[in-house]
């Protein structure tokens, strides 16, 4: 088994947790953040993911939404080059993300709330440490929400 | 089930226009030892549209099933929430119980709150109990706007391919003649037989190795049923669920390739002996030797043991190389089959000569199950058992005048140190996953942190993967006896069986569809298909995309393409993510 990541306290009462939004996929990086979980890793409770078939399917309105709505980051966790459906799901994907990019730009949040990378079906530790250095930056940041 | 602990809270009338059932699962304590079940009920029972919302002790129980089912009968409910572990694991399950409650399976909906819940923030409470109800209340968000949904059927091929020639293939092979199916081989090597082919006798029935895939071929080569191809391997695979189209490369690099048009695949492709590293233990030293090696040594002598020219009159075996590492180093896992085949090896060995001396240096010895007797067998015939400590392992060194001394501090005799001069060490290595990378590129197979194959459920779907159709058996998946890779390959031929016999299958509707009143004809989205399942089509007065619902895979590729946002993804629509979105961001963490 991989070593679990050094367990974090929980935040004292009234700090901010920002709110990771994760879009996943069925059958590649969802059974990657599975792994996480059963290898008993660690990552901030903000952190929530729903699972889709393909990256390369989301609406750039669902990532907008995500952080007019109260998330203060959104991560996808593309397959890459591993997908099964396209084999330019990773030009797909980064496409969906560049107009959800200038979207929030436009309406003055910072893009760097939105971050793209590929978690393979077994990337357990990866995804954590995605995660963990996403929420450091995302606290440093502010919420997305005034 | 009698440690059911089913919770009735009074049912709300519903608000809105749909009945939903809200099931929150203890997991025994995997979730509720570290989420408030309890409290993720209360703060959700009141949020409209919820008829029923219970805890349950473990949700996939038959007990529990049968209370759900119940609770959908006498609440008329329209809508499934349940809260437990990954959707990998029981979307089936649940399904089931949604079709025979008579709710359209499509109407569940699965929350994980264990693999990305509980289990992850085990030291945070509250944030995981705030974060389960915000996952819950994101599936709520989402069955309210679920429709029912009808699965598609195709047919099947009743045709089998089998990658991997050695026990766990040929039996498969057979087996899936045996229920009627076509089956194709595919063996990398130019002869069928694996391991099992250079292995002596075995343990218990005492027949050769080489004996029992004697049989098995003849058994396969009577079977007009079977095709057999070595000196091949898959080199391409297309086509989807019951009706693959897989390219077989016969003849080695640069020849040309064969269509085997198939409805399962069953990949039995075996494993690899562990190389110790030079230096591990003595290895590469003269007299230092692996498993494999000595038992070929011991399974070709009709007499005492000679190496090299001179007698054998000692040996000492070191346990566990390569395998249950703690260290940094891979392979943490236990090989299975090495302290057996070890233990009956020496007692093949006192069989040849009684007199030979033999040490046996183990961490741990498992002749487990009905191998047992084994360990009696040869401590009776003569054998000693050392045990070491992992944090100081034996060491082996060639004196100066060419003998091997192997030292070793024995936990049984209150850690003496003892110097036992021997004529052969043994390296009792383990199991190691093939090197196939192209194979799992084609076939797109999950592995393991161990970098074998995975299963969907090690208990539950131990011969099925993710990607439907393409089971695995035998050490592929991990380490295993021969006895044990046989019962996975019959296991696989039951899948298979199951799968194909019936001539078709259901595969779920959660394909893109065109609302057609939004559709502009503008024709963006037909080129984002690479399956071409995207056409204009006419009616009397405009145009507008269509989607053919069986050439669809279901990726959702072509949705951030249209304009008009005319196209959703059945199961994933936008009324459904963005209610999951809104539900969420709406609970505090």
């Amino acid at each position: 088994m991989t070593a679990p990541a050094a367990a974090e306290p929980g935040a004292p009462a009234g700090e901010f947790v920002p709110r990771i939004l994760v879009f996943s996929t069925n059958n590649i990086s969802d059974p990657g953040v599975d792994l996480a979980g059963s290898s008993h890793m660690h990552y901030s409770p903000g952190v929530n993911v729903i699972s889709l078939p393909c990256t390369s399917g989301i609406r750039p309105s669902w990532i907008t939404h995500a952080l007019e709505a109260g998330y203060d980051g959104v991560f996808i966790a593309t397959d890459g080059e591993e997908c099964a459906y396209l084999h330019d799901c990773a030009k797909r994907s980064n496409r969906v993300v560049q107009i959800a990019q200038k979207t929030v730009k436009e309406r003055g949040m910072d893009p760097g709330r939105i971050r793209v990378a590929a978690i393979c079906s077994v990337c357990a530790e990866p995804f954590t440490k995605h995660m963990t250095t996403f929420s450091a930056a995302l606290k440093a940041m502010g919420p997305a929400k005034a | 089930m009698s440690d059911e602990t089913l919770t009735p809270t009074p049912a709300e009338e519903a608000e809105g226009g749909r009945r939903i059932g809200v099931y929150v699962c203890h997991c025994g304590g995997n979730i509720s030892d570290y989420v408030d079940v309890e409290k993720v009920i209360s703060d959700i029972r009141e949020s409209g549209d919820v008829v029923v919302s219970r805890t349950t002790m473990f949700a996939c129980s038959d007990a529990s099933q049968q209370d759900i089912e119940a609770d959908i009968k006498a609440n008329n409910l329209d809508g499934l929430v349940v809260a437990s572990c990954s959707p990998k694991l029981h979307t089936y399950t649940f399904r089931g119980v949604a079709s025979r409650a008579g709710l359209n399976p499509y109407e569940y909906t699965q929350v994980n709150i264990r693999e990305q819940c509980s289990w992850v923030h085990t030291d945070d409470r509250e944030g995981a109990t705030a974060k389960a109800t915000a996952l819950v209340m994101a599936g709520i968000g989402r069955t309210r706007n679920t429709i029912p949904l009808e699965p598609m059927v195709v047919d099947t091929i009743p045709h089998t391919l089998v990658i991997g020639g050695g026990i766990a293939g040929l039996r498969a092979a057979i087996g899936l003649a045996d229920v009627g199916l076509r089956v194709t081989v595919v063996e990398r090597e130019l002869s069928l037989g694996g391991w099992v082919k250079q292995l002596g006798r075995m343990y218990p029935h005492g027949k050769d190795g080489r004996r029992l895939i004697e049989d098995l071929v003849a058994k396969v080569k009577s079977r007009p049923a079977i095709t057999v191809l070595t000196g091949a391997e898959v080199v391409g695979k297309a086509g989807s669920f019951g009706n693959y189209h897989v390219s077989v490369r016969v003849g080695g690099e640069g020849a040309g390739t064969i269509d085997v048009a198939v409805g399962s695949i069953v990949v039995a492709t075996g494993f690899e002996a562990y190389t110790p590293e030079e230096g591990e233990l003595g290895f590469g030293t003269e007299g230092v030797i692996t498993l494999p090696e000595f038992k070929e040594l011991v399974d070709g002598a009709s007499g005492p043991l000679a190496w090299k020219g001179r007698p054998v009159r000692s040996v000492a075996y070191i346990y566990c190389v390569g395998s249950r590492n703690t260290a940094g180093c891979s392979n943490a896992y236990c090989s299975r089959f090495c302290c057996a085949s070890t233990v009956q090896t020496a007692v093949q060995v006192s069989g040849l000569d009684p007199s030979v001396r033999q040490f046996h240096l183990y961490r741990d010895m498992r002749t487990y199950g009905k191998f047992e007797p084994l360990y009696t067998e040869a401590r009776d015939a003569g054998s000693v058992f050392l045990k070491f400590d992992n944090d100081e392992p034996p060491t082996v060194a060639m004196g100066a005048n060419g003998r091997l001394t192997v030292t070793v501090r024995d936990l049984l005799t209150e850690r003496t140190e003892l110097a036992l001069p021997v004529d052969l060490v043994v390296l009792v290595t383990g199991m190691v996953p093939r090197e196939n990378a192209e194979l799992v590129d084609v076939l797109k197979l999950p592995k393991g942190a161990d970098g074998f194959f995975n299963e969907i459920h090690p208990k539950l779907r131990p011969v099925e993967t993710v990607v439907d159709g393409v089971l695995i058996a035998g050490a592929c998946q991990g380490p295993k006896t021969s006895a044990e890779s046989v019962t996975q390959a019959l296991a696989s031929v039951t899948q298979s069986a199951a799968i194909l016999k019936k001539g078709f299958t259901e595969l779920d509707p959660l394909v893109a569809v065109v609302d057609a009143d939004q559709c502009t004809a503008c024709g963006d989205c037909l080129t984002t298909c690479p399956y071409d399942a995207i056409k204009m089509s006419e009616s009397a007065d405009r145009h507008f995309a269509t989607i053919d619902a069986a050439s669809c895979k279901g990726c959702g590729g072509c949705i951030p393409y249209c304009p008009e946002n005319a196209i959703d993804l059945l199961g994933y629509t936008d009324a459904e993510v963005t209610a999951m979105i809104t539900n969420m961001a709406e609970v505090p963490v």
